[in-house]
């Protein structure tokens, strides 16, 4: 039996949304050093719905492909319903992780609110 | 497929499997029964244990066959623990690298009020003998120190620690589970009163092997109930498993030199080109460690990743990262000899095995550098790195 899902492992290999985007409306970071995870994850923003997003991971197989899935899931969202990405929904679309690894999965759901808050107090300074 | 984790476990020899068969069909009996098909058994058990007794320079009696290096252990920190209960002594010197079956062995005797005292392992991964030397105190009952390190394969001086514990009258236990079948070691030059090993990380079978407890220690029970092995150690032997140990025990000692050549020229190979890869750097001394052991870390980039990428190019190999484990904090080792943990968990263990090939060791090193390289690609601690955001450590 192999440590991860076929949906993991092609969002591992293959992951979607890579890299950085230069003028993004919000960016969030989350995770640090001592735990093994870090994600960062860039929006572009337009009339409240994600027209893009990219992102940056530092980390292990599981935390690659949920950043990679989460990116998928809000692309093209409105920002309402970004909000609303739930870990376990991550974990679910990559068909499982094991229980040792769903912290990794959180990390993601934590970026992406994160990066939205960043857009979100941008917009009030306006 | 290139199998790089020889440290992890081995693959049995074509021997041993031999013997393993050959006993499992021919000499079923119970060593303890007294018919012929049981004294066969006996005959085979007591001759794997004089082979093994001879390959460390031990006698047949001081050795206690087991159900592997953990049990060994157990038993090693147990005994000497019991000896020192009664002498009123209850203080024992390790180090912060040792495997868990002595760490978590430790844990439990400081909950029975045993004092622990853990010396440096350095930079270099290498305990100084006389930082242990200064640790013994009146109190002390024991010195447990591993002969090689699991992850980094440091050799330590164990003669010389064995020497300065025989000279303070101090029992010393070292976990030789890494070294034997792979360096030369004999308990009697070695100064070791007790040792541990285990046979499948010599191509002998999984669930065996030995303790070495010197004559004249009176060795703690752990598994109580029958009179097998003098009396220490119940059950009915696993004789298939114990004579494929002392089969894999002899091939490795005979062909030790000719594999210490071939295995260090590889290492050094792998050393070599592995360091040419930006911020990396090798993790345990260079020149003292296991002819088989190469670990580095690679900067901004972690290490489950690694290893499932090489994996898809057909390198299988481990490393010390917290994701690989399952648990928060990378490898203590690497913790130990003072790597910090952005940089611990980007740590790459390559254990490689006697049949490896020139080519092999080229092909590895080209992979993990086009997979650190891919990985830093989108790694956000890279980037910053780069940037200048953050300083470089490695
Ligand atoms: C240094 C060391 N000690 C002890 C052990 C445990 O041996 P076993 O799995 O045979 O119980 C190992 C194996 O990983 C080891 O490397
Ligand atoms: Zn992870």
């Amino acid at each position: 039996m192999a440590l991860y899902s076929e949906k993991v492992m092609d969002h591992f290999r293959n992951p979607r949304n890579v890299g950085v985007i230069e003028d993004a409306d919000g960016v969030g970071e989350v995770g640090n050093a001592k735990c093994g995870d870090i994600m960062k994850m860039y929006l572009k923003i337009e009339d409240e719905i994600i027209k893009d997003v990219k992102f940056e991971t530092f980390g292990c197989g599981s935390a690659i492909a949920s950043s990679s899935m989460a990116t998928e899931m809000i692309k093209g969202q409105p920002v309402s319903e970004a909000m609303k990405l739930t870990n376990k929904a991550v974990a679910e679309a990559l068909d499982g992780l094991p229980d040792y690894k769903m912290h990794c999965s959180v990390l993601a759901e934590e970026a992406i609110k994160n990066a939205l808050e960043d857009y979100e107090s941008r917009k009030n300074n306006k | 497929m290139i199998y790089a984790d020889n440290a992890a476990t081995t693959k049995m020899s074509d021997a041993a499997i031999d013997t393993l068969t050959r006993c499992m069909k021919e000499t079923f009996g119970n060593p303890s029964s007294l018919y012929s098909i049981g004294q066969t058994a006996k005959e085979v058990l007591e001759k794997a244990r004089e082979d093994v007794a001879g390959v460390i320079g031990a006698q047949p009696r001081e050795i206690i066959f087991t159900s592997g290096g953990s049990e060994a252990d157990n038993q090693a920190l147990l005994t000497a623990a019991a000896l020192g209960k009664k002498n009123g002594k209850k203080h024992i010197v390790s180090s912060a690298f040792e495997h868990h079956a002595v760490l978590h062995t430790l844990e439990r005797l400081k909950k029975e009020g045993f004092e622990v005292t853990l010396v440096d392992v350095h930079e270099n991964g290498i305990v100084r003998p006389e930082e242990v030397e200064k640790a013994i105190r009146e109190d002390t009952c024991l010195v447990t120190i591993m002969y090689a390190n699991n992850e980094i394969g440091t050799i330590q001086p164990i003669r010389e620690i064995g020497a300065i514990c025989r000279q303070k009258k101090v029992l010393f236990h070292t976990d030789a589970v890494q070294a034997i079948g792979h360096i030369p070691v004999n308990v009697e030059e070695d100064n070791i009163d007790m040792l541990s090993s285990s046979a499948r990380k010599f191509h002998g079978p999984k669930g065996v092997g030995f303790l070495y407890v010197k004559k004249g220690i009176k060795a703690e029970n752990l598994i109580t109930g029958g009179a097998q092995e003098r009396g220490k150690r119940a059950g009915t032997e696993n004789v298939p498993g114990i004579a494929a140990m002392a089969t894999a025990l002899k091939e490795a000692a005979s062909k030790l030199d000719e594999n210490t050549v071939k295995l260090s020229a590889a290492r050094d190979r792998l050393i070599a080109g592995l360091k040419t890869i930006p911020h990396s750097a090798l993790n345990g001394d260079e020149h003292s460690r296991l002819p088989g052991n190469v670990n580095f870390c690679f900067e901004g980039i972690e290490g489950e990743s690694l290893l499932l990428l090489l994996d898809d190019k057909g390198i299988e190999a481990s490393s010390g990262s917290a994701c690989t484990s399952g648990s928060l904090d990378p490898s203590h080792v690497l913790l130990a000899i003072g790597r910090v943990h952005d940089v611990a968990h980007g740590s790459l263990r390559l254990s490689i095995g006697e049949t490896i090939t020139d080519e092999e060791c080229d092909y590895i090193i080209k992979s993990v550098g086009e997979v650190v390289e891919y990985l830093r690609g989108f790694s956000p601690v890279w980037r910053d790195l780069v940037s200048g955001k953050k300083q470089f450590i490695l």
